[in-house]
């Protein structure tokens, strides 16, 4: 009986700071202004923009991904050849942590340094090659912009997350494959390939969920409208109306929610099947 | 050089290594892409008010003139370091002995509990925040509102984080085997815990330590939704009108936080190797709780 008395303090601080805030943020959905039940708010989630809003997050997360577990997985692929305590190893590895979970706001400026109006590639491009990259309008503080600054810290993450999935890789297998007459193509269509498939997609998974939920960077570089989701919270938060919109803060976040839930049921189910190699 | 030509050596590239020149290729144009915005962001602190480079921008930050222009960014600064500290203090005092009562008196609890710690992953920390206004609305008025409180939030935020690089540590310590030891020589939990758990997971327990600090420093989302001032609050806020001061700071950041991370990935853990059990071993035990 005492035992159990030593998980109390953790279980009253998940309750309070991590099952009150989720209820409430998906309560709030559900009521009016005046508190009264209502589904009322969730009427936004068929507003246009707000649908649109949905549509650039699920693209922008989509995108950055697949792009991301490219070259996430390229590098991880050009890493494993790399001693596992040897400085590249640590300073790819550290580089990676502050990139993922550490950049947010930080990597908005760094490509405003960069491609901003007056970033060293745009003035760069500009004054030597003649290229105008915003020939066509300023699209750093748009959409298009978080493109670059979220692979940014796609890559890296990818990096975090598959590379150990590659290094489980053993090379008895490549052996095997050539003591039997197997070329680098077999090894890798009919050995490496589907061993690593299950990570691979799990990890594209988790990119998505990664980007999909990343709300700094964009905010830190859109300050004008709200064209992913996240930004829509915001405006629903910090709205001068006051309490009727944080109940559509609520409906957007229920939406994000759901979004999330499949995302993760996918990406556990994919763990699972990458876990049987990785014994 | 002719690698093609010889095929009586079959052992110099097995096919699953990639050839050392592709290796080397990937690498150069990846990390040297990745090196753009930071040299780009370094370029950009270096230009001087009427054309070419200087240090001027560097100098303003530190000048005393300009003290007022950058008191918010010192504020937040020292926001964002003082709820580092605390946020670690959670995860030692709360999530560590947590973590190893869980791996040791409740197995069969062992998974539910790691989904628990999936979860602030899969709720992203914007729609987390739409639920914590109005719960620090309530906290304001029962601890008031000074800055420390915010790392009760932060605490769930590093808690998958932390959960991960302390319970890997723990597997491979053989933490069961040396805490009946200890227990049956009557050690007390407290002794159990901080002379045979905090030395064996040391190495876990500093990266968790440091990846709490890295996130927690790197904190946005609820923190300028609930209108506090931390580090990268206000690092946007004198963006606004310095951009330069907010380029400098967070190159300066990013720089910093990568070298701390660096640098303890460089501490070779002493005897680590000879004192672990082999790997074999503990991964058949792990095999043997599951199943």
């Amino acid at each position: 009986m005492m035992k159990w008395l030593g998980l109390t303090p953790f279980a009253l601080y998940v309750l309070i700071f991590l099952a009150v805030p989720s209820v409430l943020a998906i309560g709030t959905g559900f009521f009016g202004a005046d508190g009264s039940f209502t589904f009322g708010n969730f009427a936004t989630l068929t507003d246009p923009i707000v649908l649109g809003s949905f549509w650039a997050s699920i693209w922008i997360s989509a995108l950055t991904a697949v792009v991301g577990a490219i070259l996430g997985g390229l590098l991880s692929f050009a890493l494993t050849g790399a001693k596992p305590g040897g400085a590249l190893r640590r300073a790819i590895d550290s580089a990676s942590s502050v990139l993922a979970q550490f950049g947010g706001v930080m990597l908005a400026f760094a490509f405003i340094a960069t491609i901003g109006i007056q970033g060293l590639v745009t003035v760069t491009l500009r004054d030597t090659f003649g290229i105008d990259i915003f020939a066509e309008g300023v699209w750093l503080y748009q959409l298009p912009g978080l493109i670059l600054p979220y692979l940014y810290f796609q890559v890296p993450l990818m990096v975090i997350v598959f590379l150990p999935a590659m290094e489980s890789l053993r090379r008895e297998w490549a052996e095997a494959s050539a003591t039997l007459g197997g070329g680098a193509f077999t090894y890798w269509s009919r050995i490496a390939g589907p061993i690593l498939a299950p990570s691979f997609l799990g990890a594209l998974l988790l990119l998505f969920a990664n980007a999909f939920s990343s709300y700094a960077t964009a905010a830190a570089l859109i300050s004008q409208g709200a064209q992913i989701v996240p930004l829509q919270i915001r405006s629903a938060l910090i709205a001068e109306t006051g309490a009727s919109r944080a109940n559509t803060a609520g409906a957007l976040a229920l939406g994000m929610l759901l979004v999330m839930l499949v995302v993760m049921i996918g990406y556990s189910a994919l763990q699972r099947r990458a876990a049987r190699w990785q014994r | 050089m002719s690698r093609g030509s010889k095929p009586a050596a079959p052992a110099a590239t097995v096919s699953g290594q990639p050839p050392t020149w592709l290796r080397r290729t990937i690498l150069i144009v990846l990390c040297g892409l990745f090196l753009v915005p930071l040299i780009a962001m370094f370029e950009f602190t270096l230009r001087q008010q009427g054309g070419g480079y200087g240090v001027e921008h560097w100098t303003a930050l530190v000048d005393p003139e300009n003290s007022r222009m950058y008191r918010n960014l010192v504020k937040g600064i020292g926001n964002s370091l003082l709820l580092a500290v605390i946020t670690v203090g959670i995860v030692w005092v709360l999530f560590l002995p947590t973590i190893v009562l869980v791996h040791l008196q409740f197995p069969r609890l062992a998974r539910a509990f790691e989904l628990l710690t999936v979860l602030p992953i899969a709720i992203p920390a914007i729609v987390l925040v739409v639920g914590l206004a109005p719960l620090y609305r309530i906290i304001v008025q029962v601890l008031g509102g000074d800055i420390w409180t915010l790392a009760l939030a932060y605490g769930i935020l590093v808690l998958p984080f932390a959960y991960r690089a302390i319970v890997s540590e723990l597997q491979g310590m053989g933490a069961k085997t040396l805490v009946e030891a200890a227990r049956s020589l009557g050690a007390s939990w407290f002794t159990v815990l901080w002379r045979v758990i905090v030395p064996g997971v040391r190495r876990g327990l500093t990266s968790a330590t440091l990846i709490t600090a890295a996130v927690v420093l790197g904190e946005f989302t609820v923190s300028s939704l609930l209108n506090r001032v931390t580090l990268q609050v206000a690092l946007v806020e004198v963006s606004k009108s310095d951009p330069y001061a907010a380029v400098i700071t967070s190159l300066l950041s990013l720089v910093i936080v990568f070298v701390l991370l660096f640098g303890f990935a460089s501490i070779r853990p002493r005897g680590q190797r000879v004192r672990r059990p082999p790997r074999p071993v503990q991964q058949k035990k792990e095999v043997g709780t599951h199943g």
